[in-house]
This record gives structure tokens, C-alpha cells and sequence, in this order.
């Protein structure tokens, strides 16, 4: 029998085994390709000469990106996880269960109870690729991360989706101090959490385990985090030599059923489909020529501040500093604007320790000539470098912008700023921000994606950036979130697209995003006539032409695009007329020291992950952050009106046996999703007839993880994953029925053109029970019911009550007449609360934010703490369903089909008469219905001269983003005022 | 030149002298049925055209125009109508849309409305949209739904399922390539042309011709070898059009598998049985369940006729009909799950399975709401109840790329593979086991 290759050419490595006839590794090899595949897997098959120079050998390619290879050279080709199971069963053949994390995908194989294999969707982001860009965030090497995993204290909860859902996760931690040690540790975690939730779909992991696969291989902190989680013992968790080339062994092994040709021939063949290329999606170049590019230059060149040389000059002096996300910039300037100091660089995981740098350099270059008179600090560090070396002056990002603008054209009318980690575009109009747009979670990731993706292809950002500009077929790789483009890439490389095509396109790619993802333009006079744009990423001139070309329109980039923030902070001090800044003199940096401790607050049920920071040196300070509202800073939290926390505490007392004995048993009802709308409905009637209703626990963090091994889809929405949390708990809380009914149609209010539920509010119930094995040995009741038909609904549930607890038909209908008058009385006592935080606002002079989503919006573990962070920013709360009864039925450019999403159209329109009230809107990601209504709220209150504040939630747990938008929207309505 | 004329809502109509003169321009779906489904409608005096394009521009153009969380099919669907109307080859003064609309509770209902934003921002507001619906939704004194034109529809969609399955059972064994295309283009020009002729257009008519293109179809040569069969479910539109799914039907049959594919009719049916179910669930008047009900009797009769036509050719597999899928979807979930292609969708994998094709795709734009529950959402449990089945569940959207999706199908197809060539291996020891006996 001959030698046999297996070749397997993943999302980052190309994999070579070869074996012998009685199956001996006699080699293998493993090295990152950097998109060369080709060649890299031509390389590593001609390095086996020695062994298999003029032997017969059968080869068979595998892997994401083999699929191409195969096609040009004509080499059998074996799915993957085909071939991973294939070396498995030949080497491990007592395993139970593979889990294989590969640079971008993510596999399990279940081999007991029918072989069952698993690969994550193309949402579920990338794994091994996804490491290595959390370790470029915090500015480690992968080897590095896992030697600080050793070092963790804790682990925080990090969204474990998608890479850049958990980005966003771990940017405020850094920038609020958390150690990384913390960090990599949590990382892990994701990971981890990732795959089991992502995965297993309802089956259990049990038995032994085999772990294969590069990061699973070389982090033995990975290792250990998989082990404790699935709680396995030495036995049970395997970790075969040579784990990182399975699949390709396993493609060997599965060469033998191929036809055998030499290893010249084979070697040849491979060769010859490396210089083929087959681009087909192309677009034009950024530049037609050298000359085209030198006049782009120049008209750019001549929006720039005047330059002062610091060691000429003396006199007064304004400092600037924003620290975003994955950068910290600084400015100082003249009082007329002159720059005497930049500064620009990666904030390396820990800003405070760049600014203390900086500042010490900058006292020194000051001598005593230059005086800082007045200092300020915006970004996402903002409130941690304030309270660290005492800045002057703290402003919302959006308003630093703005100000930078205005210096480089005053008719400046519209901003976009595309930095590392967020994108931001607003309107002015009336010399005030209007309508801000915020890159939601999903398609963030917009200059740190370029970088990580240069330094994954082994380049510099910059000399990555410049391969495009003159490009001559830019590669079309599509407009979506940056896990989508990873794919993309792949498939533009299987096609053959070279390293300047993908650099080009990627830049095509990140402004495709930001016009018709996060603006969501469709001409340039939906911009602006007036156009500054600015942050790091447009100083790629290949970015800033892409925009140019793609909105016909010349726009300004000033020189210092990258420190506009900074530059607008200097200005804002500039203006704000102090005489003397009490910032942290240059004797008392000297022995500054910053030290960053993890802790969780025990104030309330939040239970927020709290970061301490303490300042020592010449005064000890002290600060938290993670907090959303004031007590653990040893303050009673905001007294402020909140619809939010009134309606949990009327709808949680819904339980117990009411006005009844209970004799009929315990009935459990899960706390999520329509039920936050119909418990007083369903606890009445329950109650009426004497069942004792059992709710399950609000919503947390660790009921959602008690059920997320169930669920079947990784896209739904998060409200709806938390379902199978409250059904695990139900069950666990001695109920002898759990009733969950499913319901096309929701109640009818009167205002749409129908009055349905979403699907998955509808029939999520009928979900639960095909997927959590468990639920089938209770009473599980969930019958269709329509409550928008009272009569029917009597006679059909008195029918249902009669079959199922022999219920005489009369108590039955008695008992949904009372439920009824609950639901009303229920609705009705919402809106007099309502009235009440209205008045409330205006004898107080607050405004009034109408947060608007659905009803299960209001769950703690689904909005994070937005209400309280919206009350500790001074404003009223109130929710959609308090006003959305004060206008009349009206038709829409939509159809108006889903009586939820119906009140939000209505309050909206109200918010609109109101001059005190401003309305937000909560979108959970993943909810459909929401594309809907997004663009008709948005057109609403636009029209009606309003601003518009999407948010979108998930399970991410900070507060960052989401402080901004509020921020903003606060400064725009004090900005109107003026 | 037509005068643009308003509704008192403001919805531009599609006017008498517009059927003179416009041109109506219909998504394609389904390549047979809505060919002739075009063919109808010119009989009725329409002018139409079905948009063929199938490139990234159409993707492109959707983005532009729809919001990008939308689903796919409606991206794509207001992609191509936009990109058809800026191309130049058509007098864009000169044409309107038709565009299916179906009013339950799933998002597809709003796709006619997203398609007028879409026109609004593209400054294309005077091109008027024709809704086609059986609800008597939107009205338009151009265009009349006539019992006749039902009638032709319901059997075009019956010609093209015989048609679509006879084909999908040919195609991967003709001897002669592209002799089975060959016949169902013969058979498309046929069918329709006899709808002109009178007496032509009738139930025992459409019933001499399912047994008339059966034998014709038995007639094909075909090789006698053994593929692996995988059925494809899905949402409506990603499950048909090869636009919304890469050409999937291609790429299998390129990989040497044959096609299943259930008819459309099932989900006409399923779609009438809501309205049937919806008043036993919730009440309503009884005259709209008999009307429902009555309706829904005649083309389950159109459905049985066709499966006993196919039934007369033994090397045909008959798909099963409309009741037995209900029966079987029932221990799934229950009958009011109506909303996209609800129970249904569970229904076909079942059936798929308790016929043979244990290797199912199961297609969905990417985050489709219903598809959470009756697609992935019951893949478990099918898996539970029935360990063969193989079934791989594939996201469609403007991001997802063929390679990702087409690796995901690979692994089905690998081990339906496998387990094919064991099933072969059993077979022929057991019948060495018996020659030795």
C-alpha cells in the first residue's frame, strides 16, 4: 500500500500530514498561510521530497479553504469535520464526543446516540481568529494571553457570541481600569461559552471528550477553562498528540478510498493551480493613476491647523485628551488654536499609564513658558482619566467632535468618524448635534478590524493600508458585520484575490458599512452638503477616497483626522473661560501610582462587576467604575421616577395564590417575553380558580446560562434565549403544571392594521418543549389561546379547562371575565403612573424620556440598567404603553400588523406634540420586526422634529455605548435650548 | 401616456389604460411555475415580463434601498425590481410591479410596503405596485383577480410541481443531457397554449394531461445508478429561487445528488387550512371556514389527482399528500402555527424523511423569525425521533458567502454518502449470506 497526504488548508494554517502504510505519522506540518494558500500548501508538500520522492502516494485536500485548491488542481477534496471524525474513530475509538476549534469555525462530533456533527453558523464569529484579535486588543501575544489567563482573579461576562459583540465587552473594562490578566481569563471563557451554547443545541456533553484543533492545542489556559466548565475529570478530557493536524490525518486516512498517482505528479498538480486565478466580483480602482492620486493629495493637504513650535512658544496653553477605545489622544493648544503637542497611540490596554507618560513629557517640553490654563477629556475613558489626574473638564464625544469640525469648516452640516472601535455620523442643523448615529454592536469593529486583520495577513496597519490605494481590482467583499468579511476574505482568496485586492476592498467594504449600514443613505443629499470626516481610520487615504467615489462628493479631512476629539476637547477648554486648571502638576506625577481592583456590588440584584481604581501619590483618591448608579459610590441611588422599576414590582407580587386557596395545584408561568404584558391576566384567572402561581426568578445572568444548552438557534433574541432559563427554573420549583400558551394574535387595541404577535413571541412555547428533554416528563400546557376575542376565548379556555382539570365550564368563565378586568385595570393603573411621572417631571423641570421597545424590555437582565443610568442623568422614565393612548388610529407607510410594535408608533407620534419629552427607542438584536419599525420611528420623529435613539441591546453587559447615545441626546436637547 | 391616478390613501393605482400600456414585471421564484404563471396573465391581455438577473448588483442595489436587518428575500426582491428599472431596459414610465402579498403575522406581509419606501427613495414613487393577493387586499381597477385567472393559476402551479418533481427524478439519470430540460420547456408551451382553446381549461383536462406528461417523462433513458437524494425545505423564497440560494439545486446535482423538492401547492394549501384553522382556534364567522374549507378541498383534489398520475410509473416517487403531512407535522406542533411557512415547513422535513430522504438543507434568510421555531427549532427533536436524518440548516443573506455555506452542505453530503455505501455494503452480504445458503 502507498504513502498517503492528507493537506489540510483552514481559515489561517496549512496543515500537511503524511502516513505510511501501516498509518505511521512520518510527518506533519503546521504554519499560518497569511491568505497565500496556494503557495503555502505547494511549499509545504515539496519539503516531503525526501520522503516521497518518486513513491505513489494518495493525497486528499481539506479544510474551508481547500474547496478552491481542489477544484483548480484537480485533488480529491473531504469535508473537514469528515475527516476529523474519520482519525478520530481510528485513534480514540471509545470517544464520545470531539470538540474541534479551528481558526474560524468551531465543530463538535457526537459519536454516541447516532453521530451527530455540528458546525457553528456563519453568525457565531471566529474562534481561533477571534483569540487572536482579543490578544492584538490588549496588545499581547497569543502566547502571552495564555501565560496572564494564570494570573486571573475573576472573570467577567463577556458576550460570547460573536468577536465583535465581546470587543465591546472588554473595551470599557480596560479603559475602566480591569486587569488583563481578568480579561484573558474571561476571553477564554467566551470561548467556551460560545461553543457549548453555540453547539450542542440540547445535547449533553458528557463522556469522553476529545479536544483537536490550533488555539485548543497551544493554550493550555483554554484547556483548562473547557475542562472545569463541563466539569471533567482527567479520564473524560483528552488531549491527543498532534491535535492541531486531525483533520488533516484524518484526510490521509480517507486518501485510501482515492486512486494513487506519484508524488511528482502530485506536487505538480498543486503547483500548477497556484498561479490560476478566477476573480470574478471585482470593482474599479481607487485611482486611475500617480498623478489622479497627487492632486488627491494636495486638496486634502490644505485642511490642517497651524503648527507652533512648543520651544518657541510661551504663554497660555489648553490640553486636550480623549481616550476612546482602543487609542488615547492629546492635544495641546494656543488660545487661537495652534498646535503645540499631538499625541496619538494605542492606549495598550491601560490609557492611564499612556497619559501619565505623556503628561510628564508634556510638563517637560512646557518649562515654565507654557501654562496649561484649562484642561478637558472626552471618549470612552473619559471619566477614568478625569478622576485620575483631576482634568478641568469632562464633554461627550459627540460635542468634541462637533467643536473639532467647526474650526475646519463653520458650515459644517454633517460628521462622520470612523475610529478603532465605534462609528459615529450626526447631523447639525441650527448649530446643534441633531440625529446621532451610533454603529450599532453588530457592525462595529471599523479601523481595529482593518488593523486586525493586516496584522493576521502579517502587515503593518499603514503599509497594509497603502497595497490598496493603487490597486487596479479591488475585491467586492460585501457590506455587513466584520465576522460576515472574515468569510468573505476567504472566499475572494479561494478565488484568488492577492493581498492588495483585499486591502482595497476591505476599505471599500468599511465605507460601504458606514453609508448604508449605519447611516443608511441611499443619496449624498442624505448627508449633508458640508462634510467633515474624521478619526484614525480616515487618514487611510484608501478609506477616504472609497467615501469620496461612493458618495460623489468632495469632503474635508482635516490633517489631524485622528485627533479630533482631542483637538475639540483643547477647544472646549479653550472657550470655557477658566483661569486656572487644577490639573495634576508635573512634581505630583511624578510618584503617581494607578492600581486597578475587580469587585462585584452588593447594593442591589444588578450585582454589577465594579472596577476600584485607586490613585496614590500625593492624595490617595479613589474610583469605581462599572457601577450603573450611584450607591456603591456611597450615595442612595437617584430618586427619579421609573416606569421600569414600577411595572417589575407590580408584576413580580403577581404570584402566590391570590384571592384563592391553591387547592388545585401549583402552576408555574415562566417570567419572560409576553408574559411581562399578560401576568396580570393569567394570575387572575389562575388564582380565580384556585391554582397557585408559581413565577419563575427575573431574569439574570445565571438563569440565562442555566438554559442556553437548549437552544436551538444562536440567532433568536435574547429575551427569547432567557425562556429556556425560566423553564429550567420552573422546573426546579416543585410546580405540578407549567403553562406557557402560544399566541398568533395579541390583544386588540384598535390602532393597526392587525394586532399580531412576532413569531417567535407566538410560538416560542412550542419550541421549549421540542428542545428541553426534560419538560417532557411535567404537565406542560401550552395551548393556542387568543385573548383579542373575549367570547370565544371563554368558551374555548372553559373547554380546555374542563379536559384538562375538569373545571366546571361556568367557574371558568367567570374566572376570564375577572382576568380580563385585571388586564384593564392593569393597563389603566400604567398609565395613571404614568401621569403621575409626567407631573412629577414638569413641577420638577426634568425631562421625560419615553423609552419605547416591548414589554419584556423592562427585565433587568435585558436592559442592563438602562433606566437606572437614564435616572442618574437627571431625567424622568416613563414607558411607550403610558402615552401611547393619547392619539388617535392613524395608517402608516408600514404595515401596522403587531399590536406591541404598534404603541411605539403611537408614543412616538405623542412624544412629537411634547416639547419636554424625547423618545428612545430598545431594539434587541436579532429581532426582526424591528428592522421594520426602526426606519418608520426614525421618519416619525423626524418629521416631527425630534431626535431618534436606537439602541440596541443584547447580552452585552456595559453601559458604554449606550451612555453616549444618552449623553448626546441629552446635550443636542440643552444645545436646542440655547 | 396613462395618467397617474391615487387611491384616497395615496397609493398609486394600477389603471385600466396602464394595462394597455404598461408592463407588468414579476420577481422570478419558482423557474417553471411562474413561467407560466407569465403565460396566464398575457392571456388575460397583460403585458408582463419575469426578471431573469442574477448577479451582485441585484444584492447591492437591495442594500441600498431596504434596511439591511430586513430579510433577504425582500432585499433581493426590491434589489432586482430597482436594478431592473434603472438597467435602461425599460421605460421606466412605462411599467409597474407585481409582487405577492400574503398578510400574516410574519414580516413578509410588509414586503409590498418596503418595496414603496424603497421606490420612494430611489425616486421611483410613479411606478406603480400591483398587489396579488387572495384577500382582496389593495385594490386596483387595472388589474382583476377573475375566477378564470385563479383557475389557470391553480393549474399552472400544479402543471409546474408535476413537472418541477418529473424533472427533479430525471435530470441527474438522462443519458441524453438536457432531454429532460428539453421536455418541460415542450410541455410549458403546451400546457398554457391550451388554456386559450375552449373546453381546454378544466379539472379532467388537467388530468389526461398529468398522465399524458408522465408517460412522456417515463419515456426519458435513464441511467441506472444510485445518488444520494437530499430534499430541500425552507422559507418560501430562499427554498426555490436560485437567486436567494446560490443556485443551491445546481450545486447539488453537482455534487451528485438528486434533488427533492415539495411542490408549491402544499404551501397554496397550507396558507387557505390557516384561515380553516384560524376560526376552530379563535372563532369568526363560519361562512369564511366553509368558503376556506371548500376551497382548500378542490386543490387538495388537483393535489391527489397528481400523485395518482405519478403512481401509474413505478420508477416514480410520488410525494405524499397535503392531509398526511398534516398528520404527521401535528405531533410537532399545532395547527395555528401559520405564521411564514409555519407547520408546514416541519411537516416537509417529516414527510422527507418517512419517504426515504433522510438528507434535508434547510434554508433561511438569515434571522427569519419563524424559521427559528419550525426549522431549526425542531431539528433536535426530529433527530431524537428519527437518528437517520441528516439535516443541515443553512443561512442565505447578503453577507454570507458560497464557500461557508457550501462546506456546511458538504459535511451532509458526506455522510449521507457514507452511510449510503454501508446501506449498499449491508445489502450485498446479506445477499452473498442467502447465495451462500
Amino acid at each position: 500500500m502507498s504513502y498517503r497526504v492528507g493537506i489540510d488548508i483552514g481559515s489561517t494554517t496549512v496543515k500537511v500530514v503524511v502516513l505510511d502504510s501501516d498509518d505511521r505519522l512520518l510527518y506533519r506540518s503546521y504554519e499560518r498561510h497569511y491568505s497565500r494558500v496556494r503557495e503555502k500548501a505547494a511549499e509545504q508538500l515539496s519539503m516531503v521530497s525526501d520522503i516521497l520522492s518518486g513513491e505513489k502516494v494518495k493525497a486528499v485536500i481539506t479544510g474551508s479553504a481547500g474547496l478552491g485548491v481542489s477544484k483548480a488542481s484537480g485533488i480529491s477534496f473531504v469535508q473537514e469535520v469528515y475527516a476529523t471524525g474519520a482519525a478520530v474513530r481510528e485513534y480514540i475509538p471509545d470517544a464520545d464526543a470531539v470538540i474541534e476549534l479551528g481558526g474560524e469555525d468551531a465543530k463538535i462530533i457526537f459519536f454516541t446516540g447516532g453521530l451527530e456533527e455540528r458546525m457553528n453558523g456563519s453568525c457565531a464569529g471566529g474562534t481561533g481568529a477571534f483569540i487572536d484579535q482579543m490578544a492584538t486588543l490588549l496588545d499581547v501575544s497569543v502566547e502571552e494571553l495564555d501565560e496572564l489567563y494564570y494570573r486571573h482573579e475573576r472573570i467577567y461576562p463577556i458576550a460570547s457570541r460573536c468577536g465583535v459583540f465581546a470587543k465591546s465587552d472588554i473595551q470599557p473594562i480596560l479603559n475602566q481600569g480591569g486587569r488583563k490578566e481578568d480579561i484573558a481569563a474571561s476571553i477564554y471563557q467566551a470561548v467556551v461559552d460560545q461553543t457549548v451554547s453555540g453547539l450542542t443545541q440540547g445535547k449533553e456533553l458528557k463522556g469522553k471528550i476529545v479536544f483537536l484543533g490550533g488555539p485548543l492545542h497551544f493554550l493550555s489556559g483554554l484547556r483548562e477553562r473547557f475542562v472545569e466548565t463541563l466539569e471533567l475529570d482527567k479520564d473524560n478530557a483528552v488531549f491527543p498528540e498532534n491535535s492541531e493536524c486531525f483533520a488533516a490525518i484524518g484526510a490521509a486516512l480517507c486518501a485510501a478510498d482515492y486512486p494513487e498517482l506519484s508524488y511528482e505528479e502530485l506536487l505538480a498538480s498543486l503547483e500548477s493551480s497556484v498561479s490560476e486565478g478566477t476573480l470574478t466580483d471585482t470593482m474599479p480602482p481607487l485611482f486611475e493613476n500617480e498623478e489622479e492620486y497627487e492632486q488627491f493629495r494636495f486638496r486634502h493637504s490644505k485642511a490642517a491647523p497651524d503648527m507652533v513650535e512648543i520651544s518657541e512658544y510661551s504663554g497660555k496653553a489648553y490640553l486636550g485628551i480623549d481616550a476612546g477605545s482602543t487609542t488615547t489622544k492629546m492635544v495641546l493648544i494656543t488660545p487661537e488654536g495652534g498646535l503645540l503637542y499631538t499625541y496619538y497611540g494605542p492606549n495598550k490596554g491601560n490609557p492611564v499609564t499612556i497619559v501619565l507618560e505623556k503628561l510628564i513629557e508634556l510638563y517637560e517640553l512646557c518649562g515654565d513658558r507654557v501654562e496649561i490654563v484649562a484642561s478637558a477629556v472626552t471618549g470612552y475613558g473619559e471619566e477614568l482619566i478625569k478622576n485620575a489626574f483631576n482634568i478641568d473638564l469632562g464633554l461627550v464625544e459627540t460635542i468634541a467632535h462637533y467643536k473639532a469640525a467647526q474650526y475646519f469648516d463653520p458650515k459644517v452640516d454633517f460628521i462622520i468618524d470612523i475610529g478603532g472601535q465605534d462609528m459615529k455620523c450626526f447631523k447639525i442643523r441650527n448649530g446643534a448635534v441633531d440625529s446621532i448615529m451610533l454603529n450599532e454592536a453588530c457592525s462595529s469593529g471599523c479601523g481595529s478590524f482593518i488593523e486586525s486583520f493586516a496584522k493576521a495577513l502579517g502587515y503593518e496597519i499603514q503599509e497594509f493600508a497603502e497595497l490598496g490605494i493603487m490597486d487596479k481590482s479591488p475585491v467586492n467583499l460585501g457590506s455587513r458585520c466584520t465576522v460576515f468579511m472574515n468569510s468573505s476574505v476567504k472566499q475572494a482568496q479561494k478565488e484568488g484575490a492577492s493581498i492588495e485586492d483585499i486591502s482595497a476592498g476591505l476599505s471599500i467594504s468599511i465605507v460601504k458599512n458606514a453609508i448604508y449600514k449605519v447611516i443608511r443613505a441611499s443619496s449624498p443629499d442624505d448627508l449633508g452638503k458640508n462634510i467633515v470626516v474624521q478619526g484614525g481610520t480616515f487618514l487611510n487615504d484608501a478609506v477616504l477616497r472609497c467615501f469620496e467615489m461612493e458618495i460623489g462628493r468632495n469632503v474635508t479631512r482635516p490633517a489631524i483626522a485622528g485627533l479630533m476629539g482631542a483637538y475639540g476637547a483643547a477647544l472646549y477648554a479653550a472657550r470655557s473661560g477658566l483661569k486656572q486648571s487644577g490639573i495634576l502638576k508635573a512634581q505630583e506625577l511624578y510618584d503617581f501610582h494607578h492600581e486597578a481592583k475587580p469587585s462585584v456590588c452588593n447594593g442591589c440584584t444588578n450585582r454589577c462587576s465594579l472596577t476600584v481604581n485607586t490613585f496614590t501619590g500625593r492624595s490617595r483618591r479613589r474610583f469605581i467604575s462599572g457601577n450603573r448608579c450611584s450607591k456603591p459610590l456611597g450615595r442612595e441611588k437617584a430618586n427619579m421616577p421609573n416606569m421600569f422599576r414600577y411595572k417589575l414590582e407590580r408584576l413580580t407580587n403577581m404570584q402566590g395564590t391570590g384571592s384563592g386557596d391553591g387547592s388545585r395545584g401549583r402552576l408555574g408561568i415562566p417570567f419572560g417575553l409576553n408574559m411581562y404584558e399578560n401576568l396580570p391576566f393569567w394570575f387572575t384567572f389562575f388564582t380565580k380558580l384556585n391554582f397557585e402561581v408559581v413565577l419563575s426568578p427575573v431574569s439574570s445572568r445565571e438563569l440565562y446560562k442555566k438554559g442556553q444548552h437548549t437552544i436551538p438557534s444562536d440567532t433568536v433574541c435574547y429575551p427569547a434565549k432567557l425562556m429556556h432559563g425560566h423553564i429550567e427554573a420552573l422546573m426546579d420549583m416543585d410546580v405540578d403544571y407549567i403553562f406557557y400558551p402560544c399566541m398568533s394574535y395579541n390583544f386588540d387595541e384598535g390602532k393597526g392594521d392587525n394586532n399580531y404577535n412576532c413569531p417567535v413571541v407566538a410560538y416560542y412555547p412550542e419550541l421549549l418543549l421540542a428542545n428541553i428533554q426534560r419538560l417532557k416528563d411535567f404537565r406542560y400546557l401550552n395551548p393556542y389561546v387568543g385573548l383579542h376575542r373575549p367570547k370565544d376565548f371563554k368558551k374555548r379556555i372553559s373547554r380546555f379547562m374542563h379536559e384538562n382539570f375538569s373545571v366546571p365550564a361556568k367557574e371558568t368563565v367567570e374566572a376570564a371575565r375577572a382576568a380580563y378586568e385585571a388586564y384593564e385595570s392593569y393597563r389603566s393603573d400604567i398609565i395613571e403612573k404614568g401621569r403621575e411621572c409626567i407631573e412629577f417631571a414638569r413641577e420638577h423641570g426634568k425631562n421625560i424620556i419615553v423609552v419605547s421597545g416591548r414589554p419584556y424590555h423592562i427585565d433587568p437582565e435585558i436592559s442592563h440598567g438602562i433606566d437606572e443610568l437614564i435616572g442618574s442623568l437627571d431625567l424622568v422614565l416613563i414607558t411607550e404603553d403610558c402615552v401611547a393612548h393619547h392619539v388617535k388610529k392613524e395608517s402608516r407607510n408600514v404595515l401596522n400588523q403587531w399590536t406591541y410594535q404598534a404603541r411605539m408608533y403611537d408614543a412616538a407620534r405623542y412624544v412629537c406634540t411634547q416639547p419636554d419629552m424625547q423618545l428612545v427607542q430598545l431594539v434587541s438584536f436579532g429581532c426582526g420586526t424591528d428592522a421594520i419599525t426602526t426606519d418608520e420611528l426614525r421618519e416619525i420623529l423626524e418629521r416631527g422634529g425630534k431626535l431618534y435613539t436606537p439602541i440596541k441591546i443584547d447580552d452585552i453587559n456595559n453601559l458604554g455605548a449606550i451612555r453616549i447615545r444618552i449623553r448626546s441626546l441629552v446635550a443636542a436637547i440643552e444645545a436646542r435650548k440655547e | 401616456m396613462a395618467k397617474l391616478v391615487y387611491d384616497k390613501d395615496g397609493r398609486l393605482l394600477f389603471t385600466k389604460e396602464m394595462k394597455r400600456e404598461y408592463t407588468l414585471l414579476i420577481p422570478q421564484m419558482l423557474p417553471i411555475h411562474f413561467e407560466m404563471l407569465k403565460n396566464c396573465l398575457q392571456l388575460h391581455g397583460y403585458k408582463c415580463e419575469t426578471l431573469m438577473s442574477n448577479h451582485r448588483g441585484i444584492v447591492d442595489t437591495g442594500l441600498k434601498y431596504v434596511h439591511n436587518d430586513t430579510c433577504y428575500p425582500a432585499l433581493l426582491v426590491i434589489g432586482q425590481f430597482i436594478e431592473a428599472l434603472n438597467s435602461g431596459k425599460f421605460d421606466k414610465n412605462k411599467v409597474a410591479l407585481l409582487i405577492t402579498q400574503t398578510g400574516g403575522g410574519c414580516r413578509a406581509s410588509n414586503y409590498i410596503h418596503l418595496l414603496r419606501k424603497a421606490l420612494k427613495k430611489a425616486d421611483l414613487d410613479y411606478v406603480p405596485v400591483v398587489s396579488l393577493n387572495l384577500s382582496g387586499l389593495e385594490r386596483n381597477p387595472g388589474f382583476r383577480l377573475t375566477i378564470k385567472l385563479i383557475r389557470q393559476f391553480i393549474y399552472s402551479v400544479m402543471y409546474g410541481d408535476i413537472l418541477m418533481l418529473l424533472a427533479n427524478q430525471c435530470r441527474p439519470y438522462e443519458v441524453k443531457r438536457g432531454q429532460t430540460d428539453a421536455l418541460v420547456e415542450k410541455w410549458e408551451k403546451r400546457l398554457v397554449s391550451e388554456f386559450k382553446l375552449p373546453g381546454r381549461l378544466s379539472y379532467k383536462e388537467m388530468v389526461k394531461n398529468f398522465d399524458l406528461i408522465v408517460s412522456d417523462f417515463a419515456r426519458i433513458e435513464r441511467r441506472n445508478e444510485q445518488k444520494v437524494r437530499v430534499g430541500i425545505v425552507g422559507e418560501i423564497y430562499v427554498k426555490y429561487s436560485p437567486l436567494g440560494n446560490n443556485n443551491l439545486e445546481d450545486f447539488l446535482l453537482s455534487e451528485g445528488a438528486e434533488v427533492v423538492v415539495p411542490g408549491l401547492i402544499d404551501f397554496l394549501i397550507f396558507k387557505i387550512n390557516n384561515r380553516v384553522v384560524d376560526v376552530d382556534l379563535y372563532g369568526g364567522p363560519k361562512i369564511k371556514k366553509e368558503l376556506a374549507r371548500m376551497f382548500q378541498r378542490y386543490a387538495e383534489k388537483c393535489q391527489i389527482a397528481m400523485i395518482d398520475a405519478v403512481k401509474k410509473c413505478p420508477q416514480f416517487r410520488a410525494p405524499s399528500p397535503f392531509a398526511t403531512i398534516q398528520n404527521l407535522a401535528k405531533e410537532y406542533l399545532g395547527p395555528g402555527n401559520k405564521m411564514g411557512e409555519g407547520w408546514l415547513l416541519t411537516g416537509e422535513m417529516l414527510e422527507l424523511i418517512h419517504e426515504g430522504t433522510s438528507n434535508i438543507v434547510c434554508t433561511q434568510p438569515f434571522g427569519c423569525l419563524p424559521n427559528h421555531i419550525v426549522g431549526k427549532g425542531m431539528i433536535r427533536r426530529l433527530k431524537d425521533d428519527y437518528p437517520e436524518s441528516n439535516i443541515v440548516a443553512i443561512d442565505y443573506d447578503p453577507g454570507a458567502t458560497k464557500i461557508n455555506q457550501e462546506n456546511r452542505i458538504k459535511l451532509m453530503l458526506a455522510n449521507a454518502k457514507d452511510r449510503m455505501r454501508k446501506k449498499q455494503d449491508e445489502r450485498k452480504s446479506a445477499r452473498q449470506v442467502e447465495l451462500a445458503h
